[in-house]
């Protein structure tokens, strides 16, 4: 990564600020506070339970947190909607694979990039006469793999190649902060090593964000990890570093 | 090409219809038009937007009000007051549309219900203001080009034009940007909303110009019947019109049309021969709801195709 050109720009993509979330008493985040650097690939893992998805929930603005702050390219955005986040280059996947279903892969990419112009709101033109939108859906199809299956239907794709949509719908829309919620769950061996080759070809001026509830899976796309452990940060730092740590040990392994 | 051929033949025979058949199913052929615009603009909330509502008769009841109202109390001639109503039905719309749109699901269905009840209850008893149970009569149907809409076939004509209409920029709308939008957000609002899009606008605005449509349907009401009553305002009247959608095909845009033409005949036709007509209707939508229950135009699709398939081997 080279400086000069960040200079510019907040060296943080993402700060959060002493951030909790409670389901009624419940805490599911409990006073965490990160700093992610810009470019930076940062892993956040934790066994289950611990707050993972919550806490890219109140990245993404789909929750509002109990308290503290969530900032985005330096800027405090904890009150803003989810889609004022998706037009500051913010774009997630998801857990639960939440794909247009009925749609043609083209139409669900189209969809997506459809979210970032202001053509969204023209009532009179047809969304098939957008040329421009059909061919980046193809092109961005194409680097995921999926190119020759564009016209077909999501509810076609086997389990495997619909996660390699849900990046390419995110990727699609050029993020600065890419959330990546479990992109390896349920996936088979060779197709992890496909999709970490994908997520490893993203530039880095996009910082990637990935949540991975296994250690090991995803270790090799971070250059810095943080372990979540019943919503609190128990460990942060130099992927080898956290590795090593003796905490890391008694989190997965119980002694 | 085949599709072209039986449009335009389609078409031809709509227009052409009142010279071959009786006032009694030329007036018949009317009101299935304006049940049918009715049933298309509920059919952008429910079909499109995926949001149930059981009040989508406040905008036709309401418009068919202001426009009697204006006629009767401001001396307007039909086409302006029918002007007139529009604009507050679009006001209306953008009002009832931030309340109800506060919910989803069956919360929806529930505040837009009470809102038609405000409505309903308000018609029955602002006697002052709407003649109450009695409700409103105009003296005499619009004049168009100097045509008085008064015999059957020429507000036939009128009202197949305006059908049309409706029909053509209803399809520009749901087939636009905004309308994939709009179907974005009803399967999945959650991930539109993380892809950058609005999503409470895209419902409101929709919700807005669904509220516009049912009010045309108002008018052409009030026009052809030169009479309204509460009723028109009522529960019934708002589920009249969520059959045809349902029965029809939800989210389709022939689906509310043939779901109009099955309600109205069975209401209107149907109901000189047979006295417990509401059974007949219950018995046809259990027939529905059994054989194709995607609604009639998609499940005789899925049909058609299906036979089609097995003929081939």
């Amino acid at each position: 990564m080279s400086d000069t050109t960040i200079e510019a720009t907040p060296a943080f993509a993402l700060e959060l600020i002493h951030l909790s979330k409670f389901f009624g008493g419940l805490p599911a985040t409990q006073d965490v506070s990160m700093a992610v650097r810009v470019g930076e690939r940062r892993l956040i893992i934790g066994p289950n339970g611990a707050g993972k998805t919550t806490l890219f929930n109140q990245i993404s603005g789909d929750l509002l947190p109990s308290s503290g702050q969530v900032r985005l390219f330096g800027q405090d955005v904890t009150r803003l909607r989810p889609q004022q986040r998706a037009h500051m280059g913010v774009s997630r996947t998801y857990q639960i694979i939440t794909l247009f279903s009925k749609d043609s892969l083209e139409h669900n990419i189209v969809l997506g990039l459809l979210g970032l112009k202001p053509a969204r709101w023209n009532m009179l033109r047809p969304i098939g006469f957008y040329a421009d939108l059909r061919e980046a859906a193809h092109d961005i199809l194409e680097r995921v793999g999926l190119g020759a299956m564009a016209e077909r239907r999501v509810n076609e794709l086997a389990y495997g190649q619909k996660r390699r949509l849900e990046i390419a719908l995110a990727m699609a829309q050029k993020p600065k902060l890419l959330l990546l919620d479990e992109p390896l769950a349920g996936l088979s061996a060779e197709e992890r090593g496909s999709i970490k080759k994908l997520i490893g070809s993203i530039s880095r001026e996009t910082t990637v964000v990935t949540i991975e509830h296994d250690m090991d899976t995803a270790l090799d796309l971070a250059d810095t990890v943080t372990l979540l452990h019943y919503g609190r940060v128990i460990v942060e730092g130099e992927r080898d570093a956290v590795i090593a740590d003796e905490k890391t040990r008694e989190v997965y392994l119980g002694h | 090409m085949r599709k072209t051929v039986l449009i335009v033949a389609l078409l031809a025979v709509l227009v052409v219809f009142p010279f071959f058949m009786g006032e009694f199913y030329i007036n018949l052929a009317s009101q299935i038009l304006i049940a049918a615009v009715f049933a298309m603009s509920l059919n952008l909330l429910v079909g499109y937007g995926g949001l149930s509502s059981l009040g989508h008769a406040s905008f036709l009841g309401f418009a068919a009000y202001a426009c009697a109202w204006s006629i009767t109390r401001l001396g307007f001639d039909p086409f302006a007051a029918g002007a007139l109503a529009l604009v507050a039905t679009l006001l209306l719309a953008a009002f009832f549309g931030v309340i109800a749109l506060r919910a989803t699901g069956l919360g929806f269905m529930m505040i837009t219900l009470a809102l038609s009840q405000v409505l309903w209850g308000l018609a029955y008893r602002w006697a002052a203001v709407t003649n109450g149970d009695n409700g409103m009569s105009i003296p005499s149907r619009p004049r168009l080009f100097g045509l008085l809409l008064d015999d059957a076939a020429s507000f036939y004509w009128f009202a197949l034009g305006v059908t049309l209409i409706a029909f053509v920029c209803i399809a520009v709308f749901i087939g636009s940007a905004f309308g994939a939008s709009l179907q974005g957000t009803r399967d999945q609002p959650r991930r539109m909303a993380a892809l950058g899009h609005d999503v409470w606008m895209v419902r409101w605005l929709t919700f807005i110009y669904a509220g516009f449509w049912g009010g045309v349907s108002g008018l052409l009401y009030i026009y052809y019947n030169k009479y309204i009553h509460p009723t028109s305002l009522a529960i019934t009247s708002s589920a009249e019109g969520l059959l045809s959608v349902i029965a029809g095909g939800a989210g389709t845009m022939a689906g509310p049309v043939v779901g109009a033409v099955l309600v109205v005949i069975l209401k209107n036709y149907v109901s000189s021969y047979i006295e417990r007509w509401n059974m007949l209707l219950g018995i046809v939508f259990l027939l529905i709801v059994l054989f194709v229950p995607e609604g009639i135009v998609p499940g005789s699709r899925r049909i058609f195709l299906r036979l089609r398939g097995a003929s081939k081997g």
